[in-house]
Order: structure tokens, then C-alpha cells, then sequence
């Protein structure tokens, strides 16, 4: 499959619509992800829907662990994406979750914050959160290799 | 009351954590997780290649979210390995370090030992590699789980599963 991730990159920023560059990755099609403007100024929130398919415990229940990392890792991709000059997808390094509260199989939101935005590395913090950003879900912080 | 079923402590019944992979994970189930092997306290599940998980098209390779819930999972069943009863137990933390891509059209594995478990945490380290290079590994993770994070065990109701008193 050929997909021109560069034009993607450059078109969401430009357009401030990542709707064609999630489409185009499989993997995001698969959890459902869409990307919206965040209150702060330059902030996107990435919203994961309320999915059965996400549960990760059935009798709670309760949203997989496995893909509120995803979301958070989603989230930082994005704002890295919009922030930085490369049009490369960041590679993740390693991410560091921390999970606050059982988190529902409702809709989820997701925000980054970039601390370092270095040449070559990123880090970057991310939290999730259902009903009140006040209260996440889970907070994570990870580091990226740029371009 | 809290309903604790056990588990024979004589045996870690493979089928007992098949039964919490494949019914109380619909994730698990949506990814098409597999479990491999089950030991006290160490379990191997396997993840198939499925396009729909790929994070980049031009290569191929999986997304690192696919890997981490397939790690995420791992984890969590090297516990009930390790506890021999169905506690409900919740992730507090998971560092996973993407030590290299996982390679496009290839079956990825993830073996997870729990090497402490305490009444209340327990202390996990977990891999995922490729089956047919089991020393080189695509991801590597340690995660803390607690215990007894709620009154009901990891099963939905009604699941029978042999080796379990419920």
C-alpha cells in the first residue's frame, strides 16, 4: 500500500483536520480514534469511542489497559505531529502509564503535552479522561525519535 | 461477600486463563490473542498479524499500541498465574520500552513472569518477541498490578471453567 504520509502530515496541519491522515492508518481506523480541537490554544484532544470491542475486563466493566496506552501514545503522535517541522510519524521509545481510575467503555478523551521538544528526541506527557478532565483516567509520559 | 474462585494449586490450568483471555477480555478476543503457554506465575500469549493492527502502511509494521495491549495482557495473566485464585486485578503502572519495530506479516509473542507477588501488588516483567527469534526482543516491560482491585473475579458470570471452583 502507498500512502504519502508527508502530504497527510501537511494537510492536517494546514487544514486542521487529521481525519485523512487517521484514516490512513489501519491501526487507528481500528480503535475508532478521531482527533478534535482541545480548549487550550494549539491543544488536540484525540476522543476514543465507547466500544465493546475495547474491553478489557467484561465484568466490570472496564476499558483494556492496553488501549488507554494506545490512546495516550495516539495523542502524543498527534500533537507531535502538529507541533513539530518533520513530516515522518514520530517513533515511540518508550511510554510510561500510570493508571489513576478504572476507566468505563465510554467515549475517552486524551491530550499531550511535548516537555522537550529536542532535534531528534521528544517527551512528551499525556493524560486520559472520561467525563471531567479533573479527574484522569490515566496519565502517561514517553519519549519519541523525530524524523 | 466477595465470590474468590480458586484455581487447583496443584496445576495452573491453561484453560483458566484461556477462559479470562478469550471471554472476560473481549479485547483480547477483537485482536485474536492466543494463549501459548501458562506456567506458575509465567504465561506466553501470541498476537497473529492482522492488517487492520498496522501502524504504518508503507512498511508494514504493527502499531505500538497492539503491542502494548498485548503486553498489558500478558502481564495481567502472568498474575493470576502466579496467585492461583481469579482476584480482580488492576494495571498501576506499565513501562514498556519499543526496542525495535515488529516486523510486518510475522506472529508476534509476549511472555510475562511475575517475580514477586505480595497480599496487596504485584511485580511483573514482560516481552514480546517474534517466535522464531525468541532472544531478540521487539518490546520489553515491567508493570505493577494491585490486587483485590474489585470484589468481582476476572470472568463474566456464568463462565464455566474447569479446574475453578466457584
Amino acid at each position: 500500500m502507498t500512502v504519502d504520509f508527508p502530504k497527510l502530515i501537511a494537510e492536517a496541519r494546514e487544514k486542521r483536520d487529521f481525519s485523512p491522515f487517521l484514516n490512513a492508518v489501519p491501526y487507528f481506523r481500528f480503535l475508532g480514534l478521531s482527533v478534535k480541537p482541545g480548549a487550550a490554544e494549539g491543544e488536540l484532544v484525540c476522543v476514543l469511542p465507547g466500544d465493546p470491542k475495547l474491553i478489557g475486563n467484561a465484568r466490570l466493566p472496564a476499558l483494556h489497559g492496553g488501549v488507554v496506552g494506545a490512546l495516550l501514545e495516539s495523542a502524543a503522535i498527534v500533537q507531535l505531529i502538529w507541533s513539530a517541522e518533520t513530516d515522518a510519524i514520530p517513533k515511540i521509545i518508550d511510554l510510561s502509564v500510570d493508571y489513576l481510575r478504572s476507566a468505563r467503555p465510554v467515549e475517552t478523551y486524551a491530550r499531550a503535552i511535548i516537555t522537550k521538544h529536542g532535534r531528534r528526541i521528544a517527551n512528551v506527557r499525556a493524560e486520559a479522561w472520561q467525563d471531567d478532565p479533573a479527574k484522569p483516567v490515566a496519565t502517561a509520559h514517553a519519549h519519541f525519535l523525530l524524523g | 461477600m466477595s465470590e474468590v474462585p480458586q484455581i487447583d494449586p496443584a496445576s495452573v490450568d491453561p484453560k483458566v486463563v484461556e477462559a479470562i483471555v478469550l471471554q472476560g477480555i473481549p479485547h483480547c478476543a477483537a485482536l485474536g490473542v492466543k494463549v501459548i503457554a501458562v506456567k506458575r506465575g509465567e504465561v506466553t500469549l501470541s498476537l497473529p498479524y492482522k492488517p487492520e493492527l498496522v501502524g504504518d502502511p508503507a512498511s508494514g509494521i504493527l502499531h505500538g499500541g497492539a503491542v502494548t495491549s498485548l503486553i498489558d495482557s500478558v502481564a495481567g495473566m502472568s498474575v493470576f498465574a502466579a496467585m492461583l485464585k481469579l482476584q480482580a486485578i488492576a494495571t498501576l503502572d506499565l513501562r514498556i520500552d519499543y526496542l525495535k519495530p515488529a516486523a510486518a506479516e510475522k506472529e508476534l509473542y509476549a511472555t510475562a513472569e511475575c517475580y514477586k507477588l505480595t497480599r496487596s501488588i504485584a511485580f511483573v516483567r514482560a516481552r514480546a518477541y517474534h517466535p522464531e527469534t525468541p532472544d531478540d526482543w521487539v518490546a520489553n516491560c515491567v508493570a505493577t498490578f494491585m490486587i483485590g482491585s474489585s470484589d468481582k473475579p476476572p470472568l463474566p458470570k456464568g463462565t464455566a471453567v474447569p479446574g475453578v471452583q466457584a
